[in-house]
């Protein structure tokens, strides 16, 4: 199947989302009836590169 | 990598060879020799007088008045200001304290023993409910309370304790942890517990019926009565957990009303502090978020061990009652500290969770990483003091007491 009439048969069935992060996008498709599967996720160390590259280093 | 792998292990593997024994009540004098005049222990992290809390400034007062070294509550405040007294951690002299958490000479402290490794570690007797010194207490009746502890209860419970050989706390904890406590804003169930075992023995070694029934009355109307006890055994199991080298393990977290601290096994006894912050919560009729004094107390050495907020899947009222909300959030709030310890402890279950054992070994990397603090459960002083506990709620580890131990234990290790 072409890629072209893949994407078309995803959006013509009925779309499930996984909304992995900001909870914001999940709620917004969820105020228009569409199901979504939240994953709670934040870059690791809140995003500090610093802190990243220690934990990196420290092998957590 | 490897090496911090194998020193968290070791952390948990001492963590669970613990055997920790609640053995005598003792003056503090004889417990901690280096404790001398117009020497004040306190909870939390170093601090000094002009950064207190209302309610810490208020119990120094008292206690100097208690101890003789003040004639009242004003000489006592004047003298603490001009440096009269030597203020201390109580975590540098193997003890905790909750609240304020104020150790001095003459105070009767619980003894408990780690029988695996030999420790000792002490905490005063919990002075019930109402009007407390812990919480900034000071009046007449307040310092009455405490002579009462001194001269009746402490030496009533010792001599029980010595006639029982004492009392092993890791059995009483799994019991309690089946019948609904956390052991920290919730000892129903283990106060019940050392009740019934104290109890016999107090009978058989007192000599006077009345102050006999004063006593186990004061126990059997506290609720919270094992609170100290738990708080004593957390610091014997944590001690020799310290100093290991590379292990990113908390040892101890601890908060004076001001700063919150947290000490980790492989830097030693260096404090790593952070502005403490404050709890959120359910307050008594008649006050407000207005009237609370920020977090504090040594208590969450409790969490530091597993219980506390890390084991509040097996309190699910104390959910409603520190408002965290419904018995499942109770769950949630154990999983989520789940993934930040090194292990589980499986001679301490959750029978709602399907015998989870609580969350053991806090890894200050995995802290930093999911961005996840330890959630402790706590009381609320007011900021006043003397008025006493005004609410109780939960409040989180400040994330960047975790983040500079991070770079502490990094420089440690050569790799910052």
């Amino acid at each position: 199947m072409a890629e072209k009439d893949k994407i078309a048969e995803l959006l013509e069935s009925t779309v499930v989302v996984i909304n992995v992060g900001l909870e914001g996008f999940a709620s917004d498709l969820r105020a228009q009836g569409i199901e979504v599967v939240q994953v709670e996720w934040v870059p690791p160390a809140g995003g500090n590169p610093k802190l990243a590259a220690l934990l990196s280093k420290l092998g957590s | 990598m490897e090496k911090i792998e194998q020193a968290n292990q070791e952390a948990v593997r001492r963590m669970l060879a613990a055997d920790p024994v609640l053995v005598d009540v003792i003056p503090a004098s004889d417990a901690i020799p280096d404790l001398g005049d117009r020497m004040i222990l306190h909870a939390g992290p170093p601090i000094e007088w002009g950064r207190m809390c209302g309610p810490m400034r208020g119990a120094i007062a008292g206690i100097a008045v208690f101890e003789g070294w003040a004639s009242d509550l004003e000489e006592a405040e004047t003298m603490a200001a001009e440096g009269a007294f030597r203020f201390a951690p109580n975590h540098d002299y193997d003890a905790v304290g909750p609240m304020t958490g104020l150790t001095t000479k003459s105070q009767p402290l619980m003894v408990v023993e780690n029988r695996a490794f030999g420790n000792r570690s002490y905490c005063a007797i919990n002075e019930g409910l109402d009007k407390v010194m812990r919480f900034g207490g000071n009046d007449a009746e307040v310092l009455a309370r405490l002579a009462w502890l001194r001269d009746v209860l402490g030496p009533a419970m010792g001599a029980a304790l010595r006639d029982l050989g004492g009392i092993e706390l890791k059995p009483l904890i799994a019991r309690g942890l089946s019948m609904g406590d956390e052991m920290h804003q919730r000892n129903v169930a283990c106060s019940g517990l050392v009740l019934r075992a104290l109890a016999p023995a107090m009978a058989k070694t007192s000599r006077d019926p009345g102050l006999l029934a004063e006593a186990l009355g004061f126990i059997g109307a506290n609720d919270q009565f094992h609170l100290n006890i738990a708080m004593a055994m957390g610091k014997a199991i944590m001690d020799p957990v310290r100093n290991i080298d590379a292990s990113t393990v908390v040892t101890a977290m601890s908060r004076n009303g001001t700063d919150f601290g947290i000490r980790v096994s492989g830097t030693g006894d260096r404090w790593f502090i952070a502005p403490v912050e404050m709890p959120q919560g359910l307050y008594f009729a008649g006050f407000t978020e207005d009237d609370a004094n920020p977090d504090m107390g040594d208590s969450t050495i409790v969490e530091t061990i597993g219980l506390g907020g890390f084991a509040m899947g097996a309190a699910p009222a104390v959910a409603g009652f520190v408002g965290a909300g419904s018995a499942a959030d109770a769950a949630i709030f154990t999983r989520t500290m789940s993934e930040i310890v090194v292990g589980e402890n499986p001679e301490w279950t959750i029978p709602a969770l399907d015998y989870l054992g609580v969350p053991t070994g806090i890894d200050i990397r995995l802290v930093v990483e999911t961005g996840i603090a330890p959630t402790i459960n706590t009381g609320i002083a007011h900021r006043e003091p003397g008025i006493g506990q005004v609410g109780a709620g939960i409040v989180r580890a400040p994330m960047a007491c975790f983040e500079q131990a991070l770079v502490g234990i990094a420089e440690e290790l050569g790799i910052a």
